[in-house]
């Protein structure tokens, strides 16, 4: 007995120090990376080309970023995406909130039917030709609409906000708020929504991360550069060798071209950097209701 | 008390509808935007068996029964398309899906509570990068000038190599940065359900003699098997769905050989070269066989075991 204990105890470390050490690869994998582009955004162009930047900036500088801030179109798309994450917000809440708290209700009539009826959308859809028709037929191909209604409510958000009214919502109270003469309308805005400050946390913070690192709907729906959101922006900066041969061969497309490309050299580090920023100073304060999501979600997936 | 839903009182139910018809304004808007937005699309997907004009709508325009079924099949890029689409799709299956899983086991055994914490914070971070940046970066790193991955590789006496313009890599490339990105993100779900593991059974397993890492194989894991059951049933209904958009910022003229899929295949037949009834009958193959494998695999998990979606 005193032996295999002690066995055990020698088994134990060894799992101990396996798990620390693969825990610490772990973090420095996910780390490296990000240190590595804040680092180079504070770098001399030419450092970082030539490979001189390795963990800490080299030849500190922020031309880089005095680039960025006299490039216009990238406060354009700032701008624009600010308008479509904080507006677009909005109207998620709008349509998802009601609707999940009516098909929380067990007294709702219709409720499976309901609940059939968004939850098939996950599995099969139209598809992507017979969805931009239908937008176009609405006249919303190149207006901020495209970007905020057909995406106005997500399904998998709508199921975690439903979990969390059933299971969190004392299932008595909308007897009591009947018998009080109280309607529904004020039964939600007045108990319910106060009840439920976590859950639209995770939803607002759900769908603001969704708008911000939105691309591909602006990418169908988009043509004019005026009402771009950011990351369609970053894209034509960043990824501007990916697109070369779209390049025509008219002589000025082609020195813009060119221009582009050097200020690209300059400012493609600071981009990531501006544009991530938002996202991750908001994150280590926000990670937990994230969390709760998942988990809320999880219950009944 | 609450009267019972399943009451066959025709009248009672009325009532019910009347008294609580604000709920159902409560639904207008999103069942208003379903209606539009995924419906009436599914009503126009039958373009797919059309001609389609724009001039002579959805429904003036001629049939032509399984005309663009067939030539999708036909052309060249078919096996092309499906072979590119299944190798990233399966890799992401077996990479993919088990990485979290281990991620967590591993995460589980540190005991630190303040080194586990950081561990986990930090590994959810990368999962809020947006696509463009995270496409952005793997071009930077992966560069073969300067990339910082041919610099690791070039202290083994390896490389360099253009990662970016090999279609070999493009798969490989794809599935990792995944990993890389999403390996935290999924890995919550598992150690959640990990720490809520009834500690009993680990006490009456120590008493029993049983080593960490066999309770490790023989409660940890079998207590997180229906959560395992219900992800990999999500996971096989997608096999065919792998997203557009990182695999269409990642595409160069060099590398597509490996990296056209069937949904960038999708976007240029449709909106780059307007064949809206080719490009719709692409994706609607694509939905149909997604929507099989879903089924079928969750009719598999009913059938071998008590976990499955419904």
């Amino acid at each position: 007995m005193e032996l295999s204990t002690r066995k055990h105890d020698t088994d134990s470390r060894v799992i101990d120090i396996i798990a620390c050490v693969l825990g610490g690869i772990a973090l420095l994998l996910t780390l490296y990376p990000l240190i590595y582009v804040i680092s180079a955004s504070f770098s001399e162009p030419t450092m970082v080309t030539t490979g001189q930047v390795v963990l800490l900036p080299v030849l500190p500088t922020l031309d880089g970023y005095k680039t960025i801030f006299e490039y216009g179109p990238i406060w354009t798309g700032y701008r624009n995406t600010i308008f479509y994450t904080v507006f677009g917000t909005f109207i998620n809440m709008v349509v998802t909130l009601p609707c999940a708290y009516a098909l929380s209700r067990k007294d709702l009539v219709g409720r499976n039917a309901l609940s059939i009826l968004f939850a098939f959308t996950m599995f099969f859809s139209g598809g992507l030709i017979p969805t931009y028709l239908v937008v176009k037929q609405l006249n919303m191909i190149n207006t901020i609409w495209a970007l905020l209604i057909p995406s106005a409510m997500s399904v998998w958000n709508m199921i975690i906000a439903r979990t969390y009214f059933q299971s969190s919502i004392p299932s008595g109270i909308e007897e009591a708020a009947t018998i009080d003469g109280c309607s529904n309308v004020k039964l939600f805005t007045r108990i319910v929504l106060p009840l439920s400050q976590p859950i639209i946390a995770v939803l607002i913070l759900y769908y603001a991360v969704g708008h911000w690192n939105e691309y591909f709907n602006a990418l169908i729906y988009l043509s004019n550069q005026e009402i771009y959101p950011l990351q369609l922006i970053l894209r034509s900066i960043l990824l501007l060798d990916q697109m070369l041969d779209m390049m025509d061969s008219d002589p000025e497309a082609q020195k813009e071209m060119m221009r582009l490309l050097q200020m690209k050299e300059a400012m493609k580090f600071g981009i990531i950097v501006l544009s991530t920023l938002p996202v991750m100073i908001l994150y280590p304060f926000l990670q937990k209701f994230f969390v709760k999501g998942v988990m809320v979600g999880a219950i009944k997936g | 008390m609450r009267s019972p839903i399943c009451s066959g009182d025709h009248g009672r139910k009325m009532r019910r509808v009347t008294r609580n018809w604000q709920l159902y304004l409560f639904l207008l808007p999103a069942v208003a935007v379903f209606l539009v937005f995924n419906y009436y699309p599914m009503y126009g997907v039958q373009i797919a068996f059309r001609d389609f004009r724009a001039n002579l709508g959805i429904t003036g325009s001629p049939w032509v029964g399984l005309k663009h079924f067939e030539r999708f099949v036909s052309t060249s890029s078919f096996s092309l398309l499906l072979t590119n689409t299944l190798r990233i799709s399966l890799m992401t299956l077996f990479l993919g899906f088990p990485i979290p899983i281990l991620f967590a086991l591993l995460v589980n055994e540190i005991r630190f509570p303040k080194y586990r914490k950081l561990i986990q914070t930090v590994s959810y971070a990368p999962h809020f990068i947006s696509t463009v940046v995270m496409v952005s970066m793997l071009i930077i790193f992966l560069d073969k000038d300067y990339g910082i991955v041919n610099k690791a590789i070039g202290w083994f006496g390896l490389g360099p190599y253009d990662f970016m313009t090999k279609g070999s890599w493009f798969a490989s490339i794809y599935v990792l940065s995944n990993i890389w990105q999403n390996m935290g993100w999924d890995a919550i779900l598992y150690i959640a359900a990990l720490s809520s593991v009834d500690m009993e059974l680990h006490e009456a397993a120590m008493i029993d003699g049983a080593s960490r890492l066999k309770r490790i194989i023989h409660i940890n894991i079998p207590s997180i098997l229906p959560t395992i059951t219900i992800m990999l049933i999500l996971a096989c209904g997608k096999v065919m769905s792998v997203g557009f958009e990182k695999v269409f910022l990642m595409q160069n003229p060099l590398n597509t050989s490996h990296s056209e899929i069937i949904s960038t295949f999708v976007y240029k037949a449709g909106l780059q070269s307007a064949q809206y009834s080719f490009s719709t009958a692409i994706g609607l193959f694509n939905s149909v066989v997604n929507l099989v494998l879903l089924l079928s695999v969750n009719a598999l998990a009913k059938k071998l075991g008590e976990t499955s979606l419904w």
